[in-house]
């Protein structure tokens, strides 16, 4: 009886996944069918493009991105870096193409999933904001078009892929925010933070192996402590070192955080400690942000094009608009370094105010190789847990 | 995690998988159709897609896929394997304290004689087991994390209480592992019928005796079925963890979600799908403890 009615269900279930089988079949068409609607789209060819000469200059972009008239982004919180804004600068400049923000709040990995598994569909993500370890391990995947912005020779080499399938576009500094409020002495270095004073008051944006900021974190604290690229280490060891004391506290700060006082000294990019001081001026917290002196590490986020963009010409537009003096100068508003800074600041386009609101940095940043970055990882995934515990 | 234990232990508790002995039909199976075409599609494509994800590996340039044992081996190593041990630790734990806790409450709501408390009780339960994730790390947060109003009011801190620590994590849980357990045991509590004492009583038992020969051997089923479902909440819950101890207490829910969904390790979904599957392997054995055990003692609950 049992065994009879198991095969049965056996067979229930293999009939169950040929009809998936062919549902996914039926999809199939599709694809084809938008490829060739993009490939047809014309001479221009924006699904190829890797610059706006090739479609013959920013008018010819502009008309095929307003004739596809959408664009799809993901992973683009409107409190972070000041996106809200530069989707809303868009929009008003391009009237035409409609912005499809989805999920705000999805990881790097998350963006990289969806452009995988929507390949062909035609709400897969057109343009990417990536961590760097996402940016380098897609385009090995082959999953980016190339494409080189106008102002293309204008990031610094350090900063880009040589085939333009991804480059940085906004960053900062590790620093740490610190409510004055509470805190009568605010920690000016990472060897500050050992002091006794400030015991159950030390917090992380969260697990160094999940969220990038708290990353950065513990590399800086590698650097102020004896470390270097290829040796994260001694930053593990200052965590842990932390978390014996009782200072840490593996609370992830979160603007909740910060503004209930649970989280009163936070390490944290620079932007976004610098955006608490404003969110929060007049609710009882006085958020003071400094770049520590003896750990000084700077991320960049980078820009990529979906290789199988559906709307190749929209998507090439908005990387243009990103790296225009406007966008970039919407994330300097978001207390954000924007990649062209350097040059802005010297040809005067950069806004002045926004600049002088910038925590203040000495030198310029240095980037690890990426061989240095994938062992520095590796050595986090494995040590971190024990550190802590 | 927890869903595939649900029908099996609410059944438990309400007492009412006494397995039937008439002679069926030839087609009574047609009946149980579309349970099976359900269990088919939400369980066992997902456990078939969870499987083939841990044992092979997509190479994206080319587009091949290899079988391999790599990630089920990375999944039983170093941090990985410190995971799964921290949340068994953790589950059994929690379970074990929140069955004993669930157990005693739920007698004293049964014996009760107040239909007011009884109700209040069990309605408090019913909302209590369900409240949990973000909001009630928050919740904790604010009345026992470093600058909550209890920690300051009577100086936790200064006692050695840390929220945020295994001991934390397990106060926390327990939160609503105890109303779960008051839940599943009430039930099988007022099975327990009063002329079976009356009768021990009249041959001169004692309580102890009554407990240990009549109460608990009956009750064992529904016990054992209310911790392995403590254990699979427990063993499944990440929300609250992840937001009120981050990395600090080892689990391995937090370890696959920074696994799948993460900004910093690239490349690490096969093992977060082989450490699913080690949690499904685990949560199984805790299963076929209970199972031999309660069709055993479930003919006294018919």
């Amino acid at each position: 009886m049992f065994s009879s009615s198991a095969r049965r269900g056996a067979a229930v279930l293999l009939g169950a996944a040929v009809l998936t089988t062919l549902s996914a079949c039926g999809a199939a068409p599709d694809q084809p069918a938008a490829g060739t609607a993009a490939d047809g789209k014309a001479k221009a060819r924006p699904v190829t493009a890797a610059s706006a000469a090739d479609l013959g200059g920013m008018e010819a972009l502009v008309a095929a991105a307003e004739k596809e008239g959408k664009l799809n982004v993901i992973a683009l919180p409107p409190d972070w870096a000041n996106y809200g804004e530069m989707q809303k600068a868009f929009q008003a400049k391009y009237p035409k193409i409609k912005i499809a923000a989805e999920n705000p709040d999805a990881s790097s990995s998350d963006e990289i999933a969806a452009v995988k598994t929507r390949k062909g569909q035609d709400r897969a993500p057109d343009v990417l904001d990536l961590g760097i370890a996402f940016a380098r391990s897609g385009a090995a995947e082959n999953l980016f078009a190339p494409y080189k912005v106008t102002a293309w020779d204008r990031i610094p080499a350090s900063q880009k892929d040589a085939d333009g399938r991804w480059y940085n576009d906004y960053g900062g500094y590790v620093s740490i925010g610190c409510d004055a409020a509470k805190i009568p002495h605010c920690p000016q270095t990472f060897a500050d933070l050992l002091k006794p004073e400030y015991k159950g008051k030390v917090a992380l944006n969260g697990n160094p192996t999940k969220s990038g900021s708290a990353f950065g974190g513990v590399y800086a604290a590698a650097l102020a402590n004896k470390g270097s690229f290829a040796d994260i280490q001694p930053g593990i060891d200052f965590f842990g070192q932390l978390r014996a004391s009782g200072n840490f506290i593996p609370v992830e700060s979160t603007p909740a955080t910060v503004e209930k006082g649970e989280t009163p000294i936070s390490i944290d990019w620079d932007y976004l400690n610098a955006g608490y001081a404003e969110q929060f001026k007049g609710k009882g917290v006085d958020w003071k942000t400094v770049v520590p002196a003896d750990g000084v590490y700077a991320q960049y986020y980078s820009q990529a094009v979906n290789k199988d963009a559906p709307h190749p010409a929209a998507a090439r537009l908005w990387m243009e608009f990103l790296y225009s003096a406007e966008g970039q100068n919407i994330w300097l508003a978001g207390h954000a370094r924007p990649v062209l800074l350097p040059g802005m600041t010297q040809d005067g386009t950069a806004d002045k105010d926004a600049v002088a609101k910038l925590p203040q940095v000495q030198g310029t940043p240095s980037f690890p190789a990426s061989a240095e970055l994938d062992k520095a990882k590796a050595t986090l995934a494995e040590k971190w847990d024990k550190a802590l515990s | 995690m927890s869903a595939p234990t649900t029908p099996l232990t609410t059944g438990t508790a309400g007492g009412t998988t006494t397995p039937r002995r008439r002679r069926r039909g030839p087609r009574t199976w047609l009946a149980a159709l579309p349970l099976l075409a359900f269990t088919g599609l939400c369980f066992g494509l997902p456990l078939g897609a969870i499987a083939f994800g841990a044992v092979t590996r997509t190479d994206q340039a080319t587009g091949s896929t290899q079988v391999t044992g790599e990630h089920l081996a990375r999944s039983l190593q170093g941090p990985y394997l410190g995971s799964l041990t921290g949340s068994v630790q953790l589950s059994a734990l929690t379970a074990l304290l929140g069955a004993v806790l669930g157990v005693l409450v739920a007698y004293a709501v049964a014996t009760s004689r107040s239909t007011a408390l009884r109700s209040a009780a069990l309605t408090a339960s019913g909302v209590l087991a369900n409240f949990g994730g973000v909001p009630l790390a928050f919740a904790f947060i604010a009345t026992a994390g470093i600058s909550g109003v209890v920690t300051r009011l009577a100086d936790l801190t200064g006692l050695g209480w840390n929220l945020y620590s295994f001991t934390g994590l397990t106060v926390v849980y327990l939160y609503f592992l105890i109303p779960l357990m008051v839940i599943v045991t009430v039930p099988a509590l007022d099975g327990l019928r009063p002329q079976w004492r009356e009768a021990a009583r009249n041959n001169g038992a004692s309580t102890w005796q009554f407990w240990r020969h009549v109460g608990l051997p009956v009750l064992a089923p529904s016990l054992l079925g209310g911790f392995v479902l403590l254990f699979g909440t427990a063993f499944a819950a990440h929300a609250t963890a992840a937001a009120l101890v981050g990395g600090s207490v080892p689990l391995v829910t937090l370890k696959i979600a920074d696994a799948l969904s993460g900004n910093v390790l690239t490349g690490q979904e096969n093992v977060a799908l082989a450490l699913g599957l080690d949690m499904i392997l685990i949560a199984g054995l805790v299963m076929a403890v209970h199972l031999p055990l309660q069709r055993r003692s479930a003919r006294w609950l018919r």
